[in-house]
C-alpha cells in the first residue's frame, strides 16, 4: 500500500490519515428494492485481482469520503476524488 | 517409503543416499475424475481423504506456484476448537481430532503439539463472554477451563497483569489446543495423497474453466486443457478470481494478514495465549522464535506482503501484553491473502453448476481446519452431500439469513 495518499483537499497526507471502508462500487438500493438487490448489495463483492475503486474516509483530516482508485496487487494509487463528485455523475 | 525412527537410522548408515522424492512430479493426464483447484493444506487435504476414504485416486490437483508457498506456510501455525457457535464447534472439534491422529495416519512428522490455547480476558464482561464459551464448548464434547488471574500467573508471570486500562483478570485455556509445522502438513499430505495414486501438478495455473451445457468440462491451464467430470475449487486468497471464471460471484474479500517471527529465545512462552483487548497471538517455536500475528491490514489486496502501520499496531498489541517484547527483535515477516468472506466463517458447498464445488472464505482460521476441511469437502465431491459437521457452511446461507457470525461483529470483511 502507497504510504501517501494525495487527498483533493488536504493535499499529500500520510495513509495512516485514511480510514478504509471497502469496495465503491456496490450501489445501495431504493428501500422497496428486491431482496436479490440488496443481497447483491451487502454481501457479494466483485474483489478484483487489480484495479479497484474503494471508499476512503479522511477520518485523520478533512473527514470527507474520498474514492481511492488504486491496484489491488502493486499497490499503485491511479487516482484520488471526492466521493461527492462520484455521485453526482 | 513408509518412515520410521529405524528408516532414519539405516538410511543414515548409508549416508542417506538412498532417500527418494516424497511425491511425484507427473505431467497432467488428458482427464480425472476430480480436478483441486489449488495445491495448499485445504486443496492437498481433500485429495488425501478423497483418496484415502473414499477411494477416488483419478485426482489432480492443480498448484500455480509451489506447494507450501501459500497459506499454508505462512500463518501462525495455531490449531484450537474453541469455538462457541454450533455451526462451527462439531466442524473445528473434528479437525482437532484429526489432527490428534494425524502424524500415524499419514506417516509424517508434523510435530503436532498440543501445548494448550489461552484467551486472556480483562474485564467483567469477557469473562462472561469466555465463561459462556467454555460452557458452550463444554456441551460440545470439548475440553475448556477458565482460569483465575492467579492461575493464569502461575503458568505465564510475565504478563501485564496489572496494566491500568485492561488487567489481567483471566483466561479461558483449552489444553488441547497448540502449534503445528505447517509446511510439514502440506507435505505430509501430498505425499499421502500422490503415493494413492493422485497427481500433484505444481506451477500449474487454472485460466479458465470450460463449461458446455450447464456442465464444467474440465480447466484452460498453463500446461494445456485438463478434463475432468468434477471440479473443485480451494483457492484461498485467489478464490474470487477462480469462481470468476465460472461467473460464480462471491460474498468474499481479500485481505493481506501479515505474521512475524522473533529471533531465537531460551523456552519463554510455553502455550499459545491470545490477547482480549487488541488482536494478538503468540506462540514460541522449537526453534525458540516468537511466532505471532494479529489484525487483517483492512484493505482489499492480493499483495502478499502487508503495511508498516499494521505492524506497529500489532507490536503495540503486543507489548501491551507481554512488555518484556519491547526488547525483543523481529526478524522477519509476511503475508498472506485471507479470503474474508462476509460473517467470518467458511463456504464447504456446491455451486450453481453441478459438478463444481466451492471451498472458500476461511478469514483468519484456514489453518486449524486443514483436515477437518479436506475431511468434509472430499465427503461433499464424493457423495455429493455435505459431511454433517460442516452442513451449515453453505454459499447460500448470506442471501437466507443464516450466517454464522462467531464474533458478532456485522456482515463486513474487514471487521472479523
Amino acid at each position: 500500500m502507497a504510504s501517501l495518499i494525495t487527498c483533493p483537499h488536504c493535499g499529500q497526507r500520510p495513509k495512516e490519515e485514511y480510514t478504509i471502508k471497502g469496495d465503491a462500487g456496490p450501489k445501495r438500493p431504493a428501500p422497496g428494492a428486491p431482496e436479490r438487490e440488496w443481497f447483491d448489495y451487502v454481501y457479494q463483492r466483485d474483489n478484483p485481482r487489480g484495479t479497484l475503486q474503494e471508499f476512503w474516509h479522511h477520518s485523520g483530516g478533512c473527514r470527507r469520503w474520498l474514492v481511492v482508485t488504486r491496484d489491488t496487487v502493486t499497490h499503485e494509487v491511479f487516482s484520488v476524488s471526492d466521493a461527492s463528485e462520484r455521485a453526482a455523475s | 517409503m513408509r518412515y520410521s525412527a529405524l528408516s532414519i537410522l539405516l538410511n543414515g548408515l548409508k549416508g542417506n543416499k538412498d532417500w527418494t522424492p516424497a511425491w511425484r512430479s507427473p505431467a497432467p493426464k488428458k482427464h480425472y475424475d476430480v480436478i483441486i483447484v489449488g495445491g495448499g493444506g485445504h486443496g492437498l487435504s481433500t485429495a488425501y481423504y478423497l483418496a484415502k476414504e473414499h477411494g477416488i485416486t483419478n485426482v489432480a490437483v492443480l498448484e500455480k506456484g509451489y506447494l507450501g508457498a501459500g497459506n499454508i506456510g505462512r500463518n501462525t501455525t495455531i490449531i484450537r476448537s474453541n469455538y462457541l457457535l454450533p455451526g462451527n464447534n462439531p466442524f473445528y472439534e473434528l479437525s482437532m481430532k484429526l489432527w490428534e491422529g494425524l502424524e500415524q495416519d499419514f506417516n509424517f512428522n508434523a510435530m503436532v503439539s498440543q501445548r494448550g490455547v489461552l484467551n486472556l480476558f480483562h474485564s467483567d464482561g469477557q469473562r462472561d463472554a469466555y465463561t459462556n464459551r467454555g460452557n458452550a464448548m463444554r456441551l460440545h464434547g470439548v475440553d475448556a477451563e477458565l482460569l483465575d488471574r492467579e492461575q493464569v500467573r502461575a503458568k505465564l508471570p510475565f504478563l501485564d497483569f496489572d496494566n491500568g486500562r485492561f488487567p489481567i483478570l483471566g483466561g479461558l485455556f483449552q489444553p488441547r489446543g497448540g502449534t503445528v509445522r505447517h509446511d510439514a502438513v502440506a507435505w505430509g499430505y501430498a505425499r499421502g495423497a500422490d503415493s494413492r495414486g493422485v497427481d500433484i501438478i505444481q506451477h500449474c495455473e487454472v485460466t479458465g474453466i470450460r463449461r458446455e451445457n450447464g456442465k464444467v468440462l474440465g480447466v484452460e491451464t498453463t500446461q494445456g486443457f485438463i478434463g475432468c467430470n468434477k471440479l473443485a475449487l480451494a483457492a484461498a486468497g485467489n478464490s474470487s478470481t477462480v469462481a470468476r471464471m465460472a461467473d460464480l460471484t462471491l460474498p468474499i474479500d481479500s485481505h493481506v494478514l501479515q505474521a512475524f517471527v522473533s529471533e531465537g529465545l531460551k523456552p519463554f512462552v510455553d502455550c499459545v495465549v491470545t490477547f482480549g483487548v487488541g488482536h494478538f497471538y503468540v506462540s514460541q517455536s522449537d526453534k525458540g522464535g516468537l511466532v505471532f500475528g494479529g489484525d487483517i491490514d483492512g484493505y482489499n489486496s492480493y499483495a502478499q506482503r502487508g503495511n508498516l502501520a499494521c505492524v506497529e499496531h500489532v507490536i503495540e498489541a503486543g507489548v501491551s501484553m507481554i512488555p518484556a517484547l519491547s526488547r525483543v527483535r523481529v526478524l522477519r515477516s509476511w503475508g498472506g491473502i485471507m479470503d474474508m468472506s462476509m460473517d467470518g466463517s467458511p463456504i464447504i458447498d456446491r455451486t450453481h453448476i453441478d459438478n463444481l464445488y466451492l471451498n472458500a472464505g476461511w478469514c483468519y482460521g484456514g489453518f486449524k481446519a486443514t483436515p477437518a476441511s479436506g475431511f468434509c469437502y472430499a465427503h461433499l465431491i464424493a457423495k455429493n452431500e455435505p459431511h454433517k459437521v460442516a452442513a451449515a457452511y453453505r454459499l447460500d446461507r448470506f442471501e437466507r439469513g443464516y450466517m454464522i457470525d462467531e464474533k458478532g461483529v456485522g456482515a463486513q470483511a474487514n471487521l472479523h
